[in-house]
C-alpha cells in the first residue's frame, strides 16, 4: 500500500519537474495578480491598512487552487494515453493509487504556494508572525488536497478535454472570485455571501490569511475544522468515482 | 491438462445491447490461444473482463484457479497485457516505466534489477534504457509493454491485437519472442488479431466470436477441417460472412473510458 502509494507521488513529481513549461508557466498568473493588483488603484481603494498583506494570502491560494485542480484533471491525459489502465488492472486497491496521485498533485501545489509566497514578499509582503508560518503550511496542504481530490473527481467522471473550459470558467473561476481572494468578505449582497460561505476555499483563504497577515472573518479553529472535514470528505467521493471507471 | 482460464456462461449487456452473451471457454496451460472476430464481435469487451476492467454482467472467469470477481488481486497478478494502444507513460523513461510496474506489482527488490535488464535485454532495449518513451516508435513501444507485462513472472499473457501497425520485421521478432517466452517459461498466451496467417503459423488453439457468441472452437486444422476450407482466412469468412462491420465509436473502443451509471 505505501510503496504503491510512493511510486504514484514520484511519478507525479517527475512528471512536474520535467515540465518546464508547466514549471514556469505556472507562476505567471500568481506574479501578474501580485503586480497588477498589488501596485494597481485597488491599493489605493482599499481603505485601512496594507492592501498587498491582504492580497498576497489570496494569491498563494490562487496558485495552489489551480495547480492542485489541473493535477487532478490531469488524470484525464492518462485515459486518453492509455496509462491509466496500467495502474486498473495492477494488483493493488484502486484507493492507493487515487491517493498517490493526490498526494503528488497536492505537494506540488503546495511548492507552487510557497514559491508565490517567496514571489510575494519580493514585492513587499511580510508575514505578520513568522511563528505561525507552519500553520500556513497546514493551511496550504488542506487546500491543496481538497482541490486535488476534486480534480480528480471530476476527472474520473469526463472522457476527454473539452469540457476543461467549461469547468475553468463555471467552476474554477468562481471558486476562486467567491473566496475572498481579491477582496474583502464584508458588505456583499447576500446571495453572495451565502456561496462564499459555502465555498470551501473561502476557509482555505481566511486561514492562511489568519496564519500570514493576522486578520480573519472566522476564527481559526472553524476554518482548520470546516476544510478538513470537507477534504476527508472530498477523498470519499473521489475514491468512490475512481473506482467506478471503467474501461 | 490444467485449464488455466475458465470462462462459464459469461455475459456482458451494456444496457439492451449484448456484447458477450454466454460464452464458455476454456484455455489449457502452456498453449498459445488465439481469441477471433470481426470488429464489434465483442473481444474486447470479453478482455476486458478476462482482465478484471470490466465487471460481468453474468458468469464466472477463474485465471489460475483465481476468480475475477471475488479474488481480484491474486487474478491480476496471474497475468501480463498488452493492450491494443500503449499504455506506458511517455513522461518517463523505459527503465522507470519498468521500475514503476515492478513496484504495483511487488516484485522483490533483490530480483527487480536484474530481472529488468533480462527482459529489457531480451526485447533488444536495453541500450535504451533511460531513454524517454515519447521518442520511441510504436514498434518499440509494444516491445516495452511486453517486457512490462513479463516483469512480474505471470502465468497468463494476454495481447490485444499486439501487431497491430507494425511492421513485418518488427512482426516476426515479437512472434519469435513470444514464441520463446511460451516454451521456455510455459506462458500461456491468449491472445487477439485480425492477421489470420499469423495464428496459422503460431496458435494452437482458437475460438472465434461473433455477435457476442462463440461459434466456432478448435485447433486451427480442425476449424479448416470442419468448414472445408483450405486456409483459416477462408474459413474464418465462411463463419462470419463478407458483410464489413461498423464497430461504434463509442462502444468498446479502447481509447474510451466509461463510467458505470
Amino acid at each position: 500500500m505505501l510503496s504503491t502509494i510512493y511510486i504514484l507521488w514520484l511519478r507525479q513529481i517527475k512528471r512536474y519537474f520535467r515540465s518546464k513549461s508547466r514549471v514556469f508557466g505556472s507562476f505567471g498568473q500568481p506574479i501578474l495578480f501580485l503586480v497588477a493588483f498589488g501596485f494597481g488603484p485597488m491599493y489605493e481603494k482599499a481603505a485601512g491598512g496594507d492592501y498587498i498583506q491582504f492580497l498576497a494570502p489570496g494569491i498563494i491560494s490562487m496558485s495552489i487552487l489551480f495547480s492542485a485542480i489541473f493535477s487532478g484533471i490531469d488524470m484525464i491525459w492518462d485515459k486518453q494515453f492509455g496509462f491509466l489502465k496500467e495502474t486498473l488492472v495492477a494488483p493493488v486497491s484502486r484507493f492507493s493509487i487515487i491517493f498517490g496521485r493526490t498526494l503528488g498533485g497536492a505537494t506540488i501545489a503546495v511548492f507552487q504556494g510557497i514559491v508565490v509566497l517567496l514571489l510575494s514578499m519580493v514585492v513587499g509582503f511580510r508575514p505578520d508572525n513568522w511563528a505561525l508560518l507552519p500553520l500556513a503550511f497546514v493551511f496550504a496542504l488542506l487546500i491543496a488536497l481538497f482541490f486535488a481530490a476534486f480534480g480528480t473527481a471530476i476527472a474520473s467522471k469526463l472522457d476527454d478535454m473539452q469540457g476543461f473550459h467549461l469547468i475553468m470558467s463555471f467552476l474554477v473561476m468562481p471558486i476562486f472570485f467567491l473566496a475572498g481572494s481579491l477582496f474583502s468578505l464584508e458588505g456583499l449582497p447576500k446571495a453572495i455571501e451565502f456561496i462564499t460561505k459555502i465555498n470551501s476555499l473561502t476557509y482555505g483563504i481566511d486561514g492562511l490569511r489568519t496564519a500570514l497577515s493576522g486578520a480573519s472573518n472566522f476564527s481559526i479553529y472553524l476554518d482548520l475544522g470546516v476544510l478538513t472535514f470537507l477534504t476527508i470528505a472530498m477523498f470519499v467521493i473521489g475514491a468512490k468515482l475512481f473506482a467506478k471507471i471503467e474501461i | 491438462m490444467k485449464k488455466i482460464i475458465k470462462i462459464e456462461g459469461l455475459t456482458k449487456k451494456f444496457g439492451n445491447l449484448v456484447a458477450v452473451d454466454n460464452i464458455n471457454l476454456n484455455v489449457e496451460k502452456g498453449k498459445i490461444f488465439a481469441f477471433l472476430g470481426p470488429n464489434g464481435a465483442g473481444k474486447s469487451t470479453t478482455i476486458k473482463m478476462l482482465t478484471t476492467l470490466l465487471s460481468p454482467t453474468k458468469g464466472k472467469i477463474s485465471l489460475n484457479g483465481y476468480d475475477v470477481t471475488n479474488d481480484k488481486n491474486e487474478a491480476r497478478k496471474s497475468f501480463g497485457i498488452v493492450f491494443q494502444d500503449p499504455s506506458i507513460d511517455i513522461e518517463l523513461t523505459a527503465l522507470e516505466n519498468m521500475h514503476f510496474h515492478a513496484v504495483l506489482y511487488k516484485v522483490e527488490k533483490s530480483i527487480r534489477k536484474e530481472k529488468t535488464e533480462e527482459l529489457l535485454k531480451m526485447v533488444d532495449l536495453w541500450d535504451r534504457k533511460d531513454d524517454f518513451i515519447k521518442n520511441f516508435s510504436g514498434g518499440i513501444k509494444r516491445r516495452l509493454e511486453i517486457a512490462r507485462g513479463l516483469l512480474h513472472n505471470p502465468e497468463i499473457l494476454f495481447l490485444d491485437e499486439p501487431t497491430l501497425g507494425l511492421d513485418t520485421q518488427t512482426r516476426a521478432y515479437m512472434w519469435e519472442y513470444i514464441k520463446k517466452m511460451n516454451k521456455e517459461k510455459t506462458i500461456t498466451v491468449f491472445f487477439t488479431t485480425h492477421y489470420l496467417d499469423e495464428v496459422e503459423k503460431i496458435a494452437n488453439d482458437v475460438a472465434i466470436i461473433d455477435k457476442g457468441k462463440i461459434i466456432s472452437k478448435g485447433t486451427v486444422d480442425e476449424i479448416k477441417k470442419e468448414n472445408h476450407t483450405k486456409s483459416l482466412e477462408e474459413a474464418f469468412l465462411k463463419l462470419t460472412g463478407r458483410k464489413i462491420r461498423e464497430e461504434g465509436a463509442d462502444k468498446n473502443n479502447s481509447m474510451k473510458i466509461r463510467v458505470k451509471k
